[in-house]
């Protein structure tokens, strides 16, 4: 399970590097997000900086929805899906290969929107610890989440708007948590923010174990 | 009684050819009577709240509905493991009625407690822990009936809605979870039921609207079964009707 899940998971980011559509696509939506606020919100008024966990963990799932659509975007075309399914490879190997190349994307565009908050919203980086166990926990979470829904709205001509009405719901939590955790890091009271860090833990605990259970029933279909 | 409306459903392996049957036409009539009996008592007998005044008597419809919301949920994501488990189209099709009935409760809760809120608070919303998760169970609810209603085959919608469904239960759990953490650690909750004592005729109210509202609940999640069961069947039927169709065409040039 494990080796087909690194097979997957090193092609869907091989795949990424070559088509550079994250890079010229993803990345430059997310820097736009955080324009669009500062459009929005003042900056003047210092409202970006107190709002900056709330903004950020916004930016990192609108920016991340595009890269799990795309995750199973390419696997819809030119009949990959059943290639796929005729590898032999474990659904629950395909599963955790797929979160994981979704993981590792995120965490690529929450460094990049880390460094962005920090250069355009003035916001002091504290509490690195808590940061850094936030943003790993959290990306857990949303992408094995992101995964599970992602393939329930693949292949399907809502897709695009699907998954988002699927997926944000769920991701609520994970938003609530890794916001007030991220308050709580940069405003110099770490203890507030680990009960947080704890709960997305269980999230992405739940979508592991779900994903991989649920994965097989989801691929056998036509 | 109720119990054998049910079990009649179960116990026929073809399913019903129609909405109606005699033992839902009873239950509908006990469902007229007891909500005769909730607007008699929560109307007309009861007293107004020294606190809440004539608001009160919205809590009589409103706190049943939110409840069945809830088990509405636990039905769906109940019927969508036992299908996913089974293969059931029976439960398959439970999850899907008690879904989108529980969808409609949790869209009463919202609008009653949107109109309790009003001369009660002064607001029509809050962002109470209680009052947000039942917004988030509102959006969950739809997209599984997003999934469910798909354009595609039985089979692409049921599997992947049952995925949806299963999730429900666990999804609405962190969710409230999460919820409750977040308004709790800012301020204290603002609205507490535990603290309103309720008592005599009051209580009575809210016991016949419990009642009525779940004889409601089942009635119609019983119907929207009924009828999903009959959708299937018809598109079934039109299948094989074309399949017949194009033979028949084959057969003539």
């Amino acid at each position: 399970m494990l080796s087909d899940a690194w097979l997957i998971a090193r092609k869907d980011l091989k795949l990424e590097i070559r088509s550079r559509v994250a890079l010229n696509q993803v990345i430059p939506f997310a820097i736009l997000v955080l324009v669009l606020f500062a459009f929005a919100l003042d900056p003047d008024r210092g409202l970006l900086e107190k709002a900056t966990p709330g903004l950020y963990w916004i930016a990192v799932l609108f920016s991340g929805l595009l890269a799990m659509q795309r995750s199973f975007a390419v696997e819809a075309a030119d009949g990959v899906t059943d290639a796929l399914r005729l590898s032999g490879l474990t659904p629950s190997g395909i599963y955790l290969g797929k979160t994981l190349s979704v993981a590792v994307q995120l965490l690529a565009l929450e460094v990049l929107l880390g460094v962005g908050v920090a250069v355009l919203y003035g916001t002091s980086i504290t509490g690195w610890l808590l940061l850094v166990a936030t943003i790993v926990v959290a990306t857990a979470a949303i992408s094995t989440a992101g995964t599970l829904f992602g393939v329930v709205a693949a292949g399907l001509r809502v897709r695009e708007t699907l998954l988002p009405l699927l997926l944000l719901p769920v991701l609520a939590p994970v938003l609530i948590g890794s916001t007030r955790a991220f308050e709580a890091a940069l405003s110099g009271t770490p203890s507030e923010g680990w009960p947080w860090v704890g709960l997305m833990s269980v999230f992405a605990a739940v979508y592991v174990v779900a994903g991989i259970f649920g994965f097989g029933p989801l691929m056998e279909e036509s | 009684m109720t119990t054998e409306t049910v079990g009649s459903v179960e116990a026929s392996d073809n399913g019903p050819t129609s909405t109606g049957s005699r033992s839902t036409m009873i239950l509908g009539i006990v469902t007229l009577v007891a909500l005769g009996v909730l607007v008699l008592f929560g109307l007309i007998l009861s007293p107004a709240d020294e606190n809440q005044g004539e608001a009160v008597r919205i809590m009589y419809v409103h706190v049943p509905s939110a409840t069945l919301s809830y088990v509405g949920c636990f039905l769906t994501t109940i019927g969508s493991a036992i299908y996913l488990w089974r293969k059931s189209r029976w439960w398959e099709l439970l999850a899907y009625a008690s879904a989108e009935v529980a969808a409609l409760f949790t869209a009463f809760t919202l609008i009653t407690g949107m109109l309790w809120g009003r001369p009660t608070w002064g607001v029509f919303w809050i962002w109470d822990a209680r009052l947000t998760s039942e917004a988030m169970l509102m959006l969950l609810l739809l997209g599984y009936l997003a999934v469910r209603g798909l354009a595609a085959d039985y089979q692409v919608r049921a599997k992947r809605a049952a995925i949806v469904g299963l999730l429900l239960v666990p999804n609405v759990l962190i969710v409230r979870e999460s919820v409750q953490w977040w308004r709790t650690l800012h301020q204290k909750p603002t609205l507490s039921l535990a603290g309103a004592h309720i008592e005599g005729l009051m209580l009575f109210s809210l016991f016949t609207g419990f009642i009525a509202i779940t004889l409601v609940f089942i009635w119609m999640v019983i119907h929207r079964f009924r009828v999903a069961w009959l959708e299937e069947q018809v598109d079934l039927e039109g299948l094989d009707e074309a399949i017949a169709e194009r033979r028949a065409e084959g057969v003539v040039s």
